[in-house]
């Protein structure tokens, strides 16, 4: 066994594990923090592919930004609620979803198989990673590129008019705390 | 071409890890009833899909792969931030997060 298979051994149990206890765990902290465990070994993964770039990004993004977006709102709304919802799901329903789960992962093993059939091209490693992507990313998909920074704008415009207070509220609430 | 045994990494199995990820959010999608834990999960997925991405990117030993998570990173990103700005909205109105609660259409 090299080296880097056992990594991946390593790596891939992380994830196999701590993605079951996102699903598995009844407070959404724990679920919150297993994800966080998750999306490190993920960025280990794509280290091993010589995915450098990548890596970096998935800890600032995932780990970072996306996940204090998730404890926050934990924070904000589950604090006095009590929560337990998988015990409460019946029976059947984790039943079909475990069957149809299996069904599907029969349908994509089938996929596997092939995927393992091909064969691995080596690429000019010449230049780094980063250097690479920025090349790409700035020649090729540009348009895609551009259309991102629509897509964000979008979603700031959308997501503030989403969770602001209403104005009549916000004014009321106010002067109730001067007083 | 270098003698490789059953026991040296390939890529095909990132692929076959991805697809453990995938289903095992896609199971809890189906399973869980609060909403946040079910956005946590379509994130699951969104990572495995990530991972196939830079799985086919090694493969074909092109680059064009590795761009296309940054996108779905991007995407991702915009999708969590938007969906808990309808969560926390959500449960202004209704003071819930439960799915089984949320019957206002069904009624």
């Amino acid at each position: 066994m090299t080296g880097q298979m056992l990594i991946f051994v390593v790596l891939a149990t992380v994830i196999i594990v701590s993605a079951a206890m996102v699903v598995l765990k009844n407070n959404p902290v724990a679920s919150a923090f297993s994800l966080v465990v998750t999306f490190f070994a993920a960025s280990g993964i794509y280290a091993l592919m010589g995915a450098h770039f990548l890596a970096a990004l998935q800890v600032l993004v995932y780990a970072g930004a996306i996940m204090v977006l998730f404890v926050f709102v934990i924070m904000l709304l589950n604090a006095d609620e009590p929560v337990s919802d998988l015990s409460q799901t019946p029976f059947w329903i984790k039943l079909t979803a475990f069957l149809s789960v299996l069904v599907l992962g029969r349908v994509l093993y089938f996929l596997l198989s092939t995927v393992r059939s091909l064969n691995v091209v080596e690429p000019s490693l010449e230049i780094s990673n980063s250097i690479n992507i920025s090349t790409a990313l700035f020649s090729d998909h540009i348009f895609a590129f551009e259309l991102t920074s629509f897509l964000l704008l979008g979603v700031i415009v959308s997501t503030i008019t989403l969770a602001k207070r209403k104005r009549s509220k916000s004014v009321q609430g106010y002067s109730e705390v001067k007083e | 071409m270098m003698e490789t045994t059953v026991l040296d990494y390939q890529p095909w199995m990132t692929f076959g890890l991805a697809l453990v990820l995938f289903l095992i959010g896609l199971f809890g999608v189906i399973v869980r009833k609060n909403l946040l834990v079910i956005l946590m999960c379509i994130e699951l997925m969104l990572c495995s899909v990530n991972m196939i991405f830079v799985t086919f990117s090694k493969i074909n030993g092109s680059i064009d792969g590795q761009v296309f998570v940054l996108f779905t990173m991007t995407v991702a990103a915009a999708e969590s931030a938007l969906g808990l700005g309808l969560i926390i909205s959500l449960y202004r109105t209704l003071k819930t997060v439960n799915t089984d609660k949320l019957t206002a259409l069904r009624d």
